[in-house]
């Protein structure tokens, strides 16, 4: 036995209420909690993660399927119910729980496990009812074959008469698939819910309709903590098509009859609204307490705590024949998923029961924040998730603030209730990448020998804020700000980072790229400076580094190849990057110009290699890459939030500012396939693009740029 | 009431005020979700529709000025995802989460139907109309020229 075993296996036929509930979402007979077939041959495969466009709910099945020997074109995708002892992703501690580019990595031996098993119970049916021994049968694609006699039995025939066993067939190492046999994994296929999405079928919560239904929206404080002081109500009352007016510990909610009513009435509560002025962000003031921020980063006095060692930076600090410091700064970052939070929420008269629809990144976490906001069993909460307009880690903080909206609304009117969130509600109450000031310091030895490398970082909390259960089992570790602030990778002996804590009560949370957007462009850029100091070409640098890292080594000098690195470009500037991004290799160089007139940043190429291990769908490796690529654009030249007196300043596309089609540079990503472990890759490149930025301008002009994002205003002082 | 208008060839009514979007009317009145709400300013393109055979933004409209009007939302673009600009958008795996991907090909579709044969730059500078926060655009450009190839 291998994995996590089939411990689960029999669960379908030993406890009669999961079985009830499994066996309800689809159809034919159930091998395995994970896999049935009917007997037209359709299998049905249950997909544990959910689906906010990076793949899983194709590649995670697919898995399953390449093991099972399954015909895809006979396989049908459904959600798995919450049941998290069968299908809890093992990355985050059995939640069910789809983030950290972590879906395929996670789940990837135990559903190569789970479909064996289940071929193997279709092997051992079949040969019971041809008298045959077991090992003188083979499968074909959906079919158990018999090459000696010709005979054939498809999956569909033996899904009739198949016996269930109690306990899970033994699988060895062996009895799984050779990479080399592969059909299905690392070639691409169709994404199941593609069709869908090219005519308006496809669903996401805000489409959801139930009968009865009223729309909510809901006016929120604009600091964590405060709530509603006083408020007009005859004026929002007066609003043709209004309900009811809720009062919610957070702000204040409005019920009616169509969603135009609702947000009518919620922009007429804006001009009497007072809020009290409890919550801790109210005089928070963002660029200030980034100067603050960038104090603490290089005062050595500033109570640190150790996030990363190797060797002894300190002792070898003290003693290095040269050194060289710099620092970095960071602004806050908002999602942007292009649907608005929202949820439908249809909870029981007396309030002991509810059905929920909603995107989430968690399942788990959807069914617990119901069940706490309405004090009741998780057992009485019934989840319908749905496809996400996006997530990118908007979607994952424990408290499910969206969801919970529709939840108290629908408690408090006694109806489903559908409650939205505007676009600016969206942005005012968007939960951020943090903001961040970093000190870096490099120590040479005689020779001019990287030895010792240490970098502090002074940035808002995010873990405690959006998930403290983790917070509190990771032993305290903020691992949403810190990862990605070491030098992973490159060959530097001594290495020391420190965290300075700082909690300005500012709503934070994972954004895609977490720690290593802010992170990587402080080490990357510093990489790069370091290089110049040492009077060496940054490309030749980082390759001298990762000499003993070859999958690093490798992505960075296919990137190089690829951008035809040391050739010349009139006013063109080339940077580059590498990001070793929890096991993906990702390495990347951008070609920009700068209109030194309004100081706008052009990024004409980029170029990218990855390594994640085996690619289960190239094709989505390259999209999401794509993807990743261009999120990291905006994080780079324009995307900032910033606040007043604890308030989100920018209100909608108008002034946070997204990349469009004419933003976007022609993007050549090359996967380099390898055969170890796949890990992730729907963010991996994200954090590569403002690092390799920089670096392009200070190749172009001599001018190094600091302050991220890159907005005309900072690039056209910044050159001046 | 607002009378005499067609969605996706039926004629269609609404007893929604005169000030309310399109947008609303026809993804919670009629039903038709495949039309998005984004930002609700005109800023994103996720809820693009055909008004009399060109873009616009239902978010923008107000029920009161499509009288007489032919409306078409990404459900009647094609009764069967036929549409070329459709194929397109599957051939080349454009979508990801696909929030936004209705008003894209709405968009696009629109282009082509006035500008049969654009020119890369044209087909940029068309569809940055329409924000992709998946960032989605260089299939898009592709999809978009693969469409004007093969219809």
């Amino acid at each position: 036995m291998i994995g996590a075993a089939g411990l689960s296996f029999a669960i379908a036929s030993s406890r009669g209420g999961i079985a009830a509930e499994i066996t309800s979402e689809r159809g034919g007979k159930a091998l395995t909690p994970w896999v049935s077939i009917a007997p037209d041959g359709t299998i049905t495969i249950m997909s544990a993660a959910t689906e906010m466009g990076q793949g899983s709910m194709t590649s995670l099945p697919l898995i399953i399927a390449e093991e099972l020997d399954a015909d895809w074109s006979k396989v049908k995708i459904v959600p798995a119910p919450v049941i998290e002892e069968i299908y809890g992703n093992p990355g985050f501690g059995g939640m069910m729980y789809t983030a950290g580019s972590n879906a395929v990595r996670s789940y990837y031996d135990n559903l190569r496990l789970f479909g064996a098993q289940a071929r193997r119970v279709l092997l051992d049916n079949a040969a019971r009812k041809l008298g045959l021994p077991v090992d003188e049968l083979t499968t074909e694609p959906s079919a158990v074959v018999h090459s000696k006699s010709g005979r054939k039995l498809s999956y569909g025939e033996i899904a009739e008469f198949a016996e269930i066993p109690a306990q899970a067939p033994q699988i060895k190492p062996e009895d799984l698939k050779k990479p080399a046999n592969f059909r299905l994994i690392s070639k691409d296929v169709m994404r199941a819910e593609l069709p869908r999405k090219i005519n308006g079928s496809a669903q996401y919560s805000i489409d959801v309709q139930v009968p009865g239904m009223l729309y909510g929206a809901v006016l929120r404080a604009p600091v964590e903590g405060a709530a509603p002081d006083k408020f007009d109500e005859a004026k929002v009352m007066a609003v043709a098509g209004v309900v009811k007016v809720v009062k919610l510990p957070y702000g204040v909610g409005i019920l009616a009859m169509t969603p135009w009513a609702a947000f009518t009435a919620r922009r007429a509560i804006e001009s009497s609204m007072v809020w009290n002025r409890d919550g801790k962000a109210w005089s928070f003031d963002s660029e200030q307490g980034l100067q603050n921020f960038a104090a603490s980063a290089r005062d050595p006095n500033a109570k640190a705590t150790d996030w990363f060692k190797l060797g002894d930076a300190r002792a070898e600090m003290a003693k290095a024949a040269s050194t060289f410091e710099a620092e970095y700064l960071c602004d806050y970052a908002y999602h942007a998923q292009m649907e608005p939070l929202n949820a439908v929420a249809s909870v029981t008269a007396s309030g002991d029961a509810a059905e929920v629809w909603c995107g989430t990144q968690s399942q788990t976490l959807a069914l617990e924040a119901t069940a706490d906001a309405l004090k009741i069993e998780r057992s009485k909460v019934k989840l319908h998730d749905t496809l996400l307009g996006g997530g990118f880690g908007r979607r994952g903080p424990r408290d499910m603030d969206y969801l919970i909206d529709a939840v108290l609304l629908s408690k408090a009117v006694g109806k489903p209730v559908k409650s939205m969130w505007t676009r600016e509600d969206d942005i005012h109450n968007g939960r951020f990448r943090p903001l961040s000031a970093h000190y870096l310091q490099a120590g040479f030895d005689a020779s001019g020998k990287l030895m010792t490398w240490q970098h502090r970082l002074v940035g808002d909390r995010v873990t405690p804020f959006a998930d403290p259960v983790r917070y509190e089992k990771a032993g305290h570790k903020d691992f949403i700000l810190m990862l990605g602030a070491d030098a992973k990778g490159y060959d530097v002996p001594h290495q020391l980072v420190e965290q300075v804590y700082e909690d300005t009560g500012i709503r934070t949370a994972p954004l895609r790229g977490i720690g290593f957007t802010a992170n990587k462009f402080a080490t990357e850029t510093f990489m790069d400076e370091i290089a110049y100091k040492r009077g060496v070409d940054p490309m030749k640098y980082r390759l001298d580094l990762l000499a003993n890292t070859p999958r690093g080594h490798k992505v960075l000098e296919r990137a190089a190849q690829m951008a035809d690195w040391g050739r010349q470009r009139d006013g063109r500037g080339l940077g580059a990057s590498y990001i070793d991004y929890t096991d993906t290799q990702v390495a990347a160089v951008v070609e920009i110009s700068i209109d030194r007139a309004n100081g706008k940043i052009k990024v004409h190429n980029v170029w990218c290699a990855i390594d994640c291990g085996v690619a289960v769908q190239p094709d989505n490796v390259i999209a999401q890459t794509e993807s990743s690529i261009v999120y990291g654009i905006g994080l780079a030249l324009t995307e900032r939030i910033s606040i007043k007196d604890g308030a989100v300043e920018q209100s909608n596309f108008y002034d946070y500012i997204v990349p469009r089609n004419h933003d976007v540079p022609p993007m050549q990503v090359e996967v380099i396939q390898t055969d170890n472990h796949p890990t992730g890759v729907g963010q991996m490149a994200t954090p590569a693009i403002t690092p390799a930025v920089a670096n392009a301008v200070m190749a172009l002009t001599g001018v190094r740029l600091r302050h991220a994002p890159f907005t005309e205003e900072r690039v056209k002082k910044a050159l001046t | 009431m607002i009378k005499n208008f067609f969605v996706n060839g039926a004629p269609a009514s609404t007893d929604a005020p005169p000030d309310t979007p399109l947008l609303w009317v026809l993804r919670e009145g009629l039903k038709l979700t495949g039309t998005k709400f984004g930002c609700g300013a005109g800023l994103c393109g996720a809820c693009m529709v055909h008004i009399d055979g060109k873009r616009a933004f239902s978010c923008q409209t107000q029920v009161s000025e499509i009288a007489g009007k032919l409306v078409t939302t990404i459900e009647g673009l094609s009764p069967d995802s036929s549409h070329p600009v459709q194929k397109a958008w599957l051939a080349e795996r454009v979508p990801q989460c696909g929030y936004c991907q209705s008003g894209q090909i709405m968009s696009a579709a629109d282009l082509l139907r006035h500008n049969p044969k654009p020119s890369r730059e044209q087909i940029i500078e068309h569809m940055s109309t329409n924000i992709c926060r998946c960032g989605t655009y260089q299939r898009i450009v592709r999809a978009v020229e693969r469409a004007a190839r093969e219809a």
